[in-house]
């Protein structure tokens, strides 16, 4: 039962965590809060059942499965990155010399927008995903694991992994880090902090594409509210490892999940939901810093 | 040959004029000093140059291009590098990432040569590597590449951050009271270091405070004076200069 749920957490987390870096890495850039990160996950769900149903109609899933499913992973990705650049350079570039608080309004107005958005072309009921997998699973150690599980694990890791590798050991990396600790600085050793604010909401962004397309294979629903709660949750598990903080990012995501899964099967699963804000609340109150994040002074 | 000048330029922050119809010629393979009490303007000119402020008015020619209208990282990739008084290192990074940051401005690889870790990748990461460490040699870092930038004393983060100015390969490098804050002996390490700077034939354009390093190393001297430049000559015209004199050095000179 414990080891069950700790399986269920983890992938869980994963997911939170995907999102949540994407929260991260923004914040640590432009020090904003986009709220809209949520709906590029929602979107990253719906693209996905577009162009699979799409590549159901050319007969590619009948060829092969494996390859539609890379090449729905691609094109959600492509897709969403578009968005994630595109919100940037539409809603908070211009608002990038203003005070702190209207890319904050900007980005909750960018959400509503796409939540009504999605809602009016594709419908206020849920869309289905086609099971691919079925619930087939394995058991190791008495533990019993299906193989979305695993897939969406094993994916997560390895974005993750290379993730880290590409902000320490890259150009872009670097430049990455750079931009978030001092802009001006940066600017002046050559680093043009347009581009590397749009890669960073391309790959924020395309993260998020994975995950919402892997949370639509799990469960197989999507509805065009997904994302609000979905982000919350992420935002939390930025803030609980420490908001600006990649590691924070991935490990408060695993944490979270598995806060929810526990807590879901051994206190209550009626509040499934609530054990994240009752975390983020503790968090804020005990170490507003978060676990990875020296608590800060406020930067006037 | 001038590498910088400055025609007619004007900056002004609402009411209070920083600088005044300003022209001024930098030689080039010369180290220049500007000083002047403070408020006098010297750290705008600075950021008017490295484009962080852009003039009302008139023109910055670098190298025989207009630079008034060029975002800061464009005119760092023109050539031109500087240092703050306040230091701004990039202070959760290693010694040696602060530099490979700033030599990303020469070098080619993109971004789908690191996605795949390319063969020109990995070699270009190599060349990299080694060229930060001779950077580092260069102002006596060497044995502190993989520190934090941030813990490292207050005098050795300095040196870096000359080093890093140097390691975006400038034509011409703005240091910003390099010596503030240093004791006797650091300071004539950074003179020492100037002079050499100046020997791998870039231009160094000096703002400083301490006149012995002044005297000591400049080659020509303007004196600002509430945004308006009151006197410029050699070291020894300088000090025997009467408006600089009063407005400036005080009794002592």
């Amino acid at each position: 039962m414990l080891l069950q749920q700790l399986i269920n957490g983890i992938t869980l987390g994963s997911v939170y965590a995907l999102i949540a870096l994407g929260y991260s890495m923004v914040y640590g850039i432009l020090e904003l809060i986009n709220f809209a990160h949520g709906e590029i996950y929602m979107l990253g769900a719906y693209f996905g059942i577009i162009f699979f149903g799409f590549l159901t109609v050319l007969g590619v899933t009948n060829y092969s499965i494996f390859l539609s499913l890379i090449l729905t992973f691609l094109l959600s990705i492509m897709f969403c990155s578009a968005y994630g650049f595109t919100i940037e350079k539409i809603a908070y570039k211009p608002l990038r010399n203003s005070t702190r608080l209207s890319p904050l309004i900007s980005a909750i107005g960018v959400s509503i927008f796409l939540q009504n958005y999605v809602m009016l072309t594709q419908g206020a009921t849920d869309k289905v995903f086609p099971n691919l997998f079925g619930a087939r699973g394995f058991y190791f150690l008495s533990i019993r694991m299906t193989y979305i599980q695993l897939f969406i694990i094993i994916v997560s890791i390895l974005i993750m992994i290379f993730l880290r590798l590409f902000i320490r050991r890259t150009k872009i990396g670097k430049a990455m880090r750079a931009v978030a600790q001092d802009k001006t600085m940066a600017s002046l050793v050559g680093i043009n902090i347009d581009t590397i604010i749009s890669i960073t909401f391309i790959i924020g962004s395309a993260l998020a594409a994975v995950a919402g397309l892997m949370v639509a294979m799990y469960y197989g629903l999507v509805n065009y509210f997904i994302g609000y709660i979905a982000g919350i949750k992420a935002f939390t598990a930025a803030v609980l490892g420490g908001i600006g903080s990649i590691r924070g990012a991935m490990v408060g995501g695993l944490l979270l999940g598995l806060v929810e899964s526990l807590g879901g099967s051994y206190i209550s699963g009626e509040y499934k939901d609530a054990y994240a804000f009752v975390i983020l609340i503790i968090i804020l109150l005990v170490k507003p810093g978060g676990l990875f994040r020296k608590a800060e002074l406020e930067k006037v | 040959m001038h590498l910088l000048e400055f025609r007619n330029i004007s900056m002004h922050f609402g009411g209070i004029k920083a600088i005044e119809d300003l022209d001024m010629r930098v030689k080039e393979n010369q180290i220049m000093s500007i000083i002047g009490p403070n408020g006098a303007g010297k750290t705008t000119i600075f950021n008017c140059i490295t484009g962080l402020t852009r003039p009302v008015k008139g023109s910055i020619f670098f190298s025989d291009v207009n630079i008034v209208n060029l975002q800061p990282h464009e005119i760092a990739r023109l050539g031109i590098a500087r240092t703050f008084q306040n230091i701004r290192l990039f202070k959760e990074m290693s010694v040696i990432d602060n530099i490979i940051v700033a030599q990303h401005c020469r070098t080619s690889s993109g971004i789908i040569d690191a996605v795949l870790i390319l063969r020109k990748f990995r070699l270009e990461e190599r060349i990299i590597r080694e060229k930060a460490m001779e950077y580092l040699e260069f102002v006596g870092l060497y044995d502190f590449a993989n520190t934090m930038s941030g813990s490292l004393p207050y005098g050795a983060q300095r040196k870096l951050e000359i080093a890093r100015a140097l390691a975006s390969e400038p034509s011409l490098i703005l240091l910003d009271e390099p010596t503030a804050g240093m004791n006797p002996q650091e300071t004539v390490q950074v003179m020492e270091l100037i002079e050499k700077i100046k020997k791998l034939g870039k231009t160094v354009l000096l703002i400083e405070h301490d006149m012995k390093v002044v005297m000591g190393i400049s080659e020509w001297i303007v004196v600002m004076d509430h945004g308006v430049k009151i006197a410029e000559g050699i070291p020894e015209d300088i000090k025997n200069n009467k408006l600089v004199i009063e407005a400036y050095l005080g009794k002592e000179y």
